[in-house]
């Protein structure tokens, strides 16, 4: 009942990932970034050969999927499709969206190109606006050196309110405070808080007209004000795919099965 | 439907409400996003590369309000006036040198004692259709494709593509499609397989539907051929400059007819709203000439040209073969534009124009070679050498300035050829798709040319 072919699509995709790698997960993270940002260097960087790639059912979008340990625990990263926005404008969009929305990552790491930061802080915007375990890695800072590009990291952490730390993926430099970052934020020692970006007048006074009511329908189980943006933006993908994932909730609550997700495929 | 859907429909209504009063929220949303990376960027960013800030400084000019237009007009108007004053020389080089051959044929022809009709079909038919393609085709492709490389390679093209978004934007359809009609402008075949790159199935299907209305490598000769003759025959005073003109506005006129259709389609038949993407302006580059000229040659010069050739050489075969059977005291040929003659005369050609259009369903590239030889299979033997000597043909058979018009006219919207059908037909696995996207380029071309004639016709001006 009410559960379109994309919706089980993300569904059977988190199921295959909690079991399908073997070993206990302990944390999901999920890679976000646009194109030419690096962001396979970081995934490879980080999850040496340990990789294997999932098919997102219904869509033919290829997600690669790895594995590595840090300070003792197993960490299931997921390298979402390179995307500008999640405005789900094309599949790889919607998939990284629903994906860093539906999936509930751990931690979501945004990797952005150091040589285009402005272009690339679109992307960290949108998703800070969805998640705050929200991580910042801004790579590719050796060619921003070479360009004589400077940025100042501790400043941008600041201003957006998240963990920020610069790489150089492709010798490897930086990767290790990624773990820790990674590590501290996936499990609650430091929860972030990203300062929200405020949009014009009548949009915050729209926001604010539905939010109250999409919060009350939603009962905390995402960001309303992203929701509640989202239904004002009209975008019809999101809004089919909130409205299955409230009615799996609720199927599951009546029929006393909260955790049926973990029952239902690992055993 | 259970409570929470009533309640979630209830809450989307409530939310389109506000939408409604709020006008564009996307465009709000995106504009308060890059607002806010601006600043952050301006807050954390120092840089102390100058090639940056002079990128900036060209993509001001070049995509501005004001100078944006009129410079990608002036590009394209230069491009085309250095392909024709270029190509002119080495057409007639070409021309000479493979009818010379053709004399060297016949006369092997003649010592083998073969029959006139072995020496028609292969002559002049086979060879000579060939022998007009290369030369013709050749030269203006060997100059058009480099310089369009060229301006590619540069990083001109995206900014082109930013600067006709907001009008494709109004029209219903996808900025991305002026990506699509770049490629056109090589082959609309490939144009319609570079639609793959619009996700929204709508406005993919109106960038391949209008894709045709991009005039392809395959009929830029004819194009330029005919602003040549007509500018040169018709108007006093020619020079190549005035025909280049000419050719960058037909190109203009196309896109005008590419966004007019597109509106009209996505009033119609593809409603809905167009969607927002992100367009990368990679910085600029100075191109590697040499691996440019390589690719261009090879990759797109050669190829189409093999494609023409490859398709010409039967055609021109076939042509001959129709031009001399003869049914009574008319040949096949004469028969066929004789009973297409009253059709074309209201749309301001005639039988033999509509012909060639028609039997250059295969490829776009013959319909000026099939002319000819529909000309020629009247009586009049002459060496196709020149514009001049073509020009002459065609008054000997009743052209006005109008012709050439119609036939520009008529060339730029006709539908596509044989392989750009077959491709739409691959991409959107649909006969329905299929058969619009030949007709509305048909409908729109007959509905131009008939309107032209008849206001010429009317006001007397032929």
């Amino acid at each position: 009942m009410g559960l379109t072919a994309q919706s089980t699509g993300i569904y059977a995709f988190l199921e295959e990932l909690k079991c399908g790698s073997g070993a206990q997960t302990n944390a999901v993270i999920a890679l976000a970034g646009n194109p030419n940002t690096g962001k396979s260097t970081v995934f490879n960087g980080l999850t040496g050969l340990k990789q294997h790639t999932g098919n997102w059912p219904g869509k033919t979008v290829i997600l690669a999927k790895g594995n590595y340990q840090y300070k003792k625990k197993n960490i299931t990263l997921v390298d979402l499709p390179g995307t500008y926005s999640l405005l789900a404008n094309s599949a790889d969009e919607q998939v990284a969206r629903d994906f860093i929305c539906f999936g509930d990552p751990d931690a979501t790491v945004v990797v952005a190109d150091s040589t285009c930061l402005e272009r690339n802080l679109n992307l960290v915007l949108q998703v800070m606006e969805i998640t705050p375990k929200t991580i910042l890695c801004v790579n590719l800072i050796d060619e921003a050196k070479r360009k004589k590009i400077e940025i100042d990291c501790t400043k941008l952490e600041e201003i957006l309110g998240i963990p920020v730390v610069p790489t150089a993926a492709r010798d490897k430099v930086g990767l290790k405070d990624l773990k820790e970052t990674i590590h501290k934020i996936a499990f609650a020692k430091k929860i972030p808080q990203p300062k929200q970006l405020a949009y014009n007048q009548d949009i915050e006074a729209a926001i604010y007209e539905i939010q109250q009511e999409v919060e009350r329908l939603l009962q905390g189980r995402f960001n309303s004000r992203w929701v509640a943006m989202r239904l004002l933006d009209g975008d019809t993908t999101i809004i089919k795919e909130i409205l299955s994932y409230l009615q799996r909730m609720k199927m599951d609550q009546e029929e006393g099965l909260g955790k049926c997700l973990e029952v239902e495929c690992c055993e | 439907m259970n409570n929470l859907e009533i309640e979630f429909n209830q809450l989307v209504g409530k939310a389109q409400t506000v939408r409604n009063r709020l006008g564009a929220v996307r465009d709000q949303i995106v504009k308060g996003l890059y607002q806010q990376a601006q600043y952050i960027a301006g807050e954390v960013v120092k840089t102390h590369d100058r090639r940056d800030d002079l990128d900036r400084k060209i993509d001001n000019i070049v995509t501005s309000k004001f100078f944006g237009y009129p410079l990608m007009i002036a590009l394209l108007s230069l491009v085309f006036w250095i392909t024709i004053t270029g190509a002119n020389y080495p057409s007639a080089m070409l021309a000479d040198l493979l009818f010379a051959f053709q004399d060297r044929l016949t006369a092997f022809f003649q010592w083998a004692g073969a029959p006139d009709w072995l020496h028609g079909v292969l002559v002049l038919g086979l060879y000579q259709g060939l022998a007009w393609v290369v030369s013709v085709m050749l030269p203006p492709m060997a100059i058009f494709f480099p310089l369009f490389t060229f301006l590619e390679d540069l990083g001109y093209l995206p900014r082109v593509a930013f600067n006709l978004d907001k009008l494709f934007k109004k029209a219903g359809a996808h900025g991305k499609q002026v990506l699509t009609m770049c490629m056109g402008f090589g082959c609309n075949a490939a144009g319609v397989i570079a639609c793959r790159i619009i996700e929204s199935p709508r406005e993919r299907l109106i960038a391949m539907l209008t894709n045709n209305f991009v005039p392809c490598n395959g009929r830029f000769p004819t194009l330029i051929a005919m602003a040549a003759v007509l500018m040169g025959a018709f108007v006093s005073g020619y020079n190549s400059f005035a025909a280049s003109t000419l050719v960058a506005a037909v190109v203009v006129f196309g896109i005008l007819v590419t966004l007019a259709v597109s509106w009209v389609l996505s009033k119609t038949m593809l409603k809905g709203v167009p969607s927002t993407f992100t367009l990368e302006l990679p910085p600029y580059r100075w191109p590697k000439i040499g691996t440019l000229l390589i690719r261009s040659i090879l990759d797109r010069t050669l190829f189409v040209l093999m494609r023409a050739v490859i398709v010409a050489a039967p055609a021109g075969a076939v042509t001959w073969i129709l031009a001399n059977i003869h049914i009574g005291d008319l040949s096949i040929l004469a028969h066929f534009a004789g009973w297409l003659q009253g059709f074309g005369h209201l749309i301001g050609l005639d039988g033999y124009i509509v012909m060639a259009f028609i039997l250059g369903l295969p490829a776009n590239e013959i319909v000026v070679p099939i002319l000819i030889m529909g000309y020629l299979s009247k009586g009049a033997m002459l060496e196709l050498d020149s514009i001049e000597a073509l020009r002459q043909v065609l008054i000997n058979n009743g052209w006005t300035w109008l012709t050439p018009l119609n036939m520009i006219l008529f060339s730029l919207l006709h539908f596509p050829c044989a392989t750009t059908l077959l491709t739409i037909r691959q991409e959107t696995q649909s006969t329905k798709w299929t058969l619009l996207s030949a007709l509305i380029p048909t409908a729109v071309a007959i509905v131009v040319c008939f309107v032209v004639t008849q206001l010429v016709r009317g006001l007397g001006l032929v």
